[in-house]
């Protein structure tokens, strides 16, 4: 794989919604024992939300760091799997909302958890190919897992934006490189007019998650030619708390390192935004010149690597909008119930 | 507006999603839609102004008994802000209980789902406001 | 110019209709208004009516009340002006009397409400908004009542009991009034124990769903001299403002009322303190408060005391809502405007019964379109 040349994060932007639901309500209702649970409390979705409204939010505190008119965004790609309409991009909503149209591309990526990070590919390439002055990736999603399934507990709604360019005096991190690894591997998938997707458990592990994101790190270690001694931090797509670890332990990765963006304990599961929701944490505290290594995962599967030095920008810009830690710390508790009215599990 | 008829809601959108309005150039009044003349003032030159998106909340109520359409979303809280500017807008208020508002307090726009259409299901995005994230 | 008379009028119970329908209300307010004049038919109809077109789909009120009459043939056709649409049917009946281009005009206001269900209704009665505004966010009549409501208590340091008065005059007032929607007497606790419809404004400050029609005959001065019937004189002015209070100057005040009331007193060439009775549009207790300062009858903040004093009661210096109001006697939207002037001639003609007011020789009924952003005011003069 080719380094990235020039290809620059200017703003970037997080957004959890305000609502909570702790596993153990969750369990509470399904008679489950609480000894095991996979995270702690997971954001849920208000009514009046969905994946384009987490979108927007993200991509607008974004544009407050990124500091540029809009309309010099040439390209808004949303990765979800949690689109509104079946058919209707979710981009010119987003494109039209931050004031980004007419004038540019849109887009919807669906490729489960790592449709975020094939956004951005998508976006970096452009941006690269020298087609748009700046573009717009985005993972948005309010995952819904079926009531009483594994996944309720983890199903999570965020989004995460990221706004890139080439000016180097307008950035906060570089994108030096990028691998991807995709094999046919059907652990979780949705078929059309079906709520809820299935998945088939343990099989989601080895030779899913782990298998994918061990080799897409190998790959942009080997071919970049990077060592795990120069990455400061790192973050991995986060179904639960635990993978995570197995699979920086498998990598032989200092858990130190992914500690910081390690946020799905406390947020749950948000695919398309998980792993770039966890990079905006890793972003809000990071300092100039670390290196962050970021792997996201998608079932059917594949992951995306990226590497990423932090610039000097990171301090002023970082600033310029809240962090993901006021979003976090903005939180309302509620009970099974207003969650199953809120995510409308009740059918009215 | 029983149903979301979609030109009348496509039509205004740069209101409703960015508060995106229409300053008179001579005396400076704020139209949320396209005037073609002044109300204040009857001039009919006007510049495409960004209004601001935070401002201090001055009223709220909830609505209990909601028009058509929005029963799904009821009760809900409608607030009267004013922006920095001095434009008074009303707002829906979102993330947020009732319990938790001030007058005076500083609110921000941001961007919900108003309502979807119960037979088309197009769905309806724009302002909402909720207390500032500092 | 010729003058305006009231010459006859005619009122259907407020109530919950289920067996009558739309036309049959309007004709039957209709033909007793004819038959209190004592007259068999006019030269033009003109039907105030604000939600038939949308509950009940029916549009070209003119033509299918002049059918129902059997006077098909006559000019006809509808007027609109949100809440305030019966004064509008009035208004536009005034000015032809006035032009002399008609002799005898029946005017009539309608609406039935009851037809829609409860979230029909309260879209329904969001036309009189801007749609594309606060229609479209979900704001309700009601709840920007309460945002004026709440902004009016916090500038003017006034508690919500002393406002919540209003509706219990209006009840003290409706008990035994035939055509009334709700004649008992309530108390203030009863107010402020109701639920909110949206705070701070209890259901028992708003009106309730209505079916009403009520109507006029409007006779010129050669026609008047020729009827038997009891007359008065008809004043009317009107005016209007921004749709939307908050884009106003000051949400707090309805400059549309101030100046029809000023143009009204002008024309009838009476001062405020001449007007005996006054009917106040109370489609909310804080829409009543307001009307009473906007339209000079109290200071500003200070309309509770002509409550608290007594002097809105039938036996005070200002005798308001003497049958109940908007609030008791009923509020069926476009029809309340032609119930407010009816009573006003009924008290004026000595019919009002046991609600008779002494010695009252004019009253103002104030007819508000939306949050003020209509407003007519009628005066009648006693004939003597």
């Amino acid at each position: 794989m080719v380094k990235l040349d020039s290809i620059y994060i200017a703003g970037y932007g997080g957004y959890v919604p305000r609502y909570r639901i702790k596993a153990s309500e969750i369990a509470r209702v399904w008679g489950r024992d609480t000894v095991d649970l996979p995270v702690e409390e997971k954001a849920v979705a208000g009514v009046d939300e969905d994946t384009v409204t987490m979108a927007v939010e993200a991509a607008r505190i974004a544009l407050k760091r990124a500091e540029i008119h809009p309309s010099r965004i040439g390209a808004v790609h949303v990765g979800t799997e949690s689109k509104p309409y079946a058919v209707k991009p979710c981009g010119t909503i987003v494109a039209e909302a931050i004031g980004a149209t007419p004038k540019v591309t849109a887009a919807d990526f669906e490729f489960a958890c790592k449709a975020g990070t094939e956004a951005l590919q998508f976006v970096c390439s452009l941006v690269g190919a020298g087609r748009i002055e700046y573009g717009l990736a985005i993972g948005s999603d309010t995952a819904q897992g079926r009531p009483g399934d594994a996944l309720e507990y983890t199903a999570a709604s965020g989004a995460a934006a990221y706004i890139i360019g080439r000016d180097k005096n307008n950035s906060l991190a570089e994108i030096e490189a990028w691998a991807s690894y995709v094999t046919d591997t059907p652990d979780f998938w949705r078929r059309e007019y079906e709520r809820y997707p299935h998945h088939t458990a343990r099989f989601t592990g080895d030779p899913a998650y782990f298998h994918h994101i061990v080799n897409s790190v190998k790959r942009i270690m080997d071919e970049d030619g990077y060592n795990l001694n120069d990455i400061d931090y790192v973050v991995f797509h986060q179904p639960n708390v635990r993978f995570p670890m197995v699979v920086a332990r498998l990598l032989g990765i200092d858990l130190e390192k992914i500690k910081l963006g390690l946020i799905t304990g406390f947020v749950g599961n948000t695919y398309a935004a998980c792993s770039l929701l966890g990079l905006v944490r890793i972003l809000d505290y990071a300092k100039p010149d670390q290196r962050i290594l970021l792997a996201s995962f998608g079932s059917g599967a594949g992951s995306d690597s990226y590497i990423l030095r932090v610039l000097d920008g990171i301090e002023r810009k970082r600033n310029l909008a809240p962090t993901l830690d006021k979003f976090i710390e903005r939180k309302t508790y509620i009970d099974y119930a207003l969650y199953a009215r809120n995510r409308r599990k009740i059918y009215m | 507006m029983f149903r979301i008829k979609v030109p009348r809601f496509w039509r205004y959108r740069e209101f409703r999603y960015r508060l995106s309005a229409w300053k008179c150039i001579h005396c400076g009044e704020i139209h949320f839609f396209k005037p073609l003349v002044c109300r204040r003032c009857r001039y009919r030159e006007f510049s495409e102004v960004t209004l601001p998106y935070t401002g201090k909340l001055l009223a709220y109520t909830i609505v209990r008994s909601p028009p058509a359409g929005f029963e799904e979303y009821a009760p809900y809280i409608i607030g009267l802000i004013e922006l920095e500017d001095g434009t008074r807008i009303v707002s829906q208020l979102a993330d947020v209980d009732p319990e938790e508002l001030k007058i005076g307090m500083k609110m921000e726009a941001t961007f919900k789902r108003i309502r979807e259409d119960g037979v088309d299901k197009i769905i309806a995005y724009g302002y909402k406001f909720r207390p500032a994230i500092q | 110019m010729s003058r305006v008379y009231v010459a006859g009028v005619g009122l259907t119970k407020v109530d919950e209709h289920w067996k009558t329908s739309l036309e049959q209300l309007v004709t039957e307010a209709s033909l007793k208004a004819l038959d209190d004049a004592g007259l068999e038919s006019v030269d033009a109809i003109y039907v105030g009516s604000m939600l038939s077109e949308i509950l009940q789909e029916q549009g070209h009120l003119g033509a299918v009340l002049a059918e129902e009459l059997g006077l098909s043939g006559i000019p006809a056709m509808s007027v609109e002006a949100a809440t305030a649409s019966g004064a509008a049917s009035i208004y536009v009946g005034a000015r032809e009397i006035e032009s002399g281009r008609a002799k005898a005009v029946l005017v009539a206001g309608v609406d039935k409400m009851s037809d829609g269900m409860a979230e029909e209704v309260t879209s329904a009665l969001m036309v009189g908004e801007k749609q594309e505004y606060t229609g479209f966010i979900g704001a309700t009549f009601y709840s920007l009542n309460a945002l004026i409501y709440s902004l009016y208590m916090k500038r003017y340091d006034v508690s919500q009991e002393k406002i919540a008065l209003f509706p219990v005059l209006c009840h003290e007032h409706s008990v035994g009034v035939e055509h009334a929607q709700y004649p008992f007497k309530i108390k203030l606790e009863t107010v402020m124990n109701s639920p909110y419809i949206a705070e701070p404004l209890r259901r028992f400050e708003t009106t309730a769903i209505a079916d009403g029609a009520a109507a006029l005959i409007l006779v010129g001065e050669e026609f008047a001299s020729k009827l038997k019937s009891p007359k008065t004189e008809l004043v009317i002015e009107a005016a209007t403002d921004y749709v939307t209070p908050f884009q106003r100057e000051d949400p707090l005040w309805f400059p549309a009322l101030q100046l029809a009331t000023t143009k009204a007193l002008e024309r009838a060439k009476i001062s405020r303190n001449e007007v005996g009775i006054i009917e106040i549009f109370d489609a909310t207790s804080i829409m009543a408060v307001i009307s009473l300062e906007s339209s000079g009858f109290a200071s500003r903040g200070e309309a509770w005391r002509l409550l608290e004093n007594g002097e809105l009661s039938l036996s005070g210096s200002l005798p308001c809502n003497t049958f109940g109001g908007l609030k008791a006697r009923g509020h069926p939207a476009g029809a309340t405007g032609v119930y407010q002037v009816a009573e006003l001639h009924l008290q004026l003609t000595n019919r009002a019964k046991k609600n008779q007011v002494d010695r009252a020789i004019t009253g103002m009924a104030q007819t508000l379109g939306g949050l003020a952003s209509t407003a007519f005011v009628t005066i009648l003069k006693k004939v003597m």
